[in-house]
């Protein structure tokens, strides 16, 4: 490749992947993420809404625990916590240069969720066999959509965590620190999906 | 890995707001990281024990509904700022992210009194 070529390729690289903007101080994804973010937080805010509207609108509503695994769903909280853990370990990992743990803890990251979605499964196979559907009452429409619509979060992070483990890890061999940075976006988003089980779990099982 | 700060743009001051667990200073030394690592592991451990808090409260001592809802969404609280606050750094991020994250919460506090205003309304069906 020439040189005139080489130069030509620089200039179409989009800018700001690892360092950050002049005028926002943050790298671009970092900005994205945390605007998807503001987003989701609509998203399930509304979600939220719609239940307190609902709870208290009605005459009568079940407390959680009468209804749902609360030792499952404890048990649940507990590992999505330590997937956070996990993630962030990763993010330090590869800022140290070491990739061979920040993969060791990616696929931590990865068992964890899914182990939560097996228990998910387990529940819901439970709640189906109680003849207890989305369409049964409203107390179990609010908990089916808002944990399925969890659950399909954690499924997304989960394919971009496969992603990163597998092909996305060959960016570590030519630009590392976009490919820490890439982790960092990633786990925003585990955090995110955390955060939203902290008020999920209290709210659907425990009040 | 290379210095970020060797190819910063101008008037870029990558340094800037370099303390523990700042999220965009990537040239942190290898002791500073180990030490963040060190405080993500004691944020895990408030977490579990207030997991555990909330459910012996809410589930073990079978709180009246209004109180399971006080301390339930109090430990919740706790638990949501060590989350943003430790694991996404929301503790010494840029300004332009506080900013997206205030209009965020203007709007959600939005979201959750639409329900409040549902019932105060005379006219509401």
């Amino acid at each position: 490749m020439d040189a005139h070529a080489s130069v030509g390729h620089a200039e179409l690289e989009i800018p700001y992947n690892v360092h950050p903007r002049p005028d926002t101080g943050v790298y671009n994804a970092k900005l994205g993420i945390w605007l998807f973010l503001a987003s989701e937080v609509m998203l399930f805010g509304a979600l939220f809404s719609s239940l307190i509207l609902l709870r208290t609108g009605a005459d009568t509503w079940p407390r959680g625990y009468e209804m749902l695994n609360v030792p499952l769903a404890t048990f649940n909280t507990f590992i999505l916590i330590v997937s956070s853990v996990t993630v962030v370990m990763a993010w330090s990992q590869l800022r140290l240069g070491n990739l061979k743990w920040g993969r060791i803890y990616i696929s931590a990251t990865i068992l964890c969720a899914l182990i939560f979605l097996v228990n998910k499964a387990f529940e819901y196979g439970h709640e189906f066999r109680e003849h207890n559907f989305p369409k049964t009452n409203n107390f179990f429409a609010i908990y089916f959509t808002m944990t399925g619509l969890h659950g399909l979060h954690i499924i997304g992070g989960v394919i971009v965590f496969l992603y990163f483990l597998g092909p996305g890890a060959k960016m570590w061999a030519h630009d590392p620190e976009r490919y820490t940075n890439r982790i960092e976006v990633v786990g925003l988003y585990w955090h995110f999906v955390d955060l939203v089980w902290i008020f999920l779990f209290p709210v659907l099982y425990l009040m | 890995m290379t210095d970020p700060a060797a190819a910063v743009e101008p008037g870029v001051d990558v340094h800037e707001h370099a303390g523990v667990g700042d999220p965009n200073a990537h040239h942190h030394s290898p002791e500073q990281i180990r030490s963040e690592m060190r405080v993500y592991i004691t944020v895990f451990i408030g977490l579990a024990v207030l997991t555990a808090v909330t459910v012996g409260a809410c589930y073990g001592l079978k709180l009246p509904v209004h109180t399971a809802i006080i301390v339930a969404l109090i430990i919740a609280s706790i638990k949501g700022f060590l989350v943003a606050g430790f694991f996404m750094h929301l503790l010494s991020e840029k300004k332009v992210i506080y900013g997206v994250l205030i209009l965020t919460v203007v709007f959600f506090i939005f979201l959750m009194t639409l329900p409040v205003s549902h019932h105060a309304n005379p006219f509401g069906s």
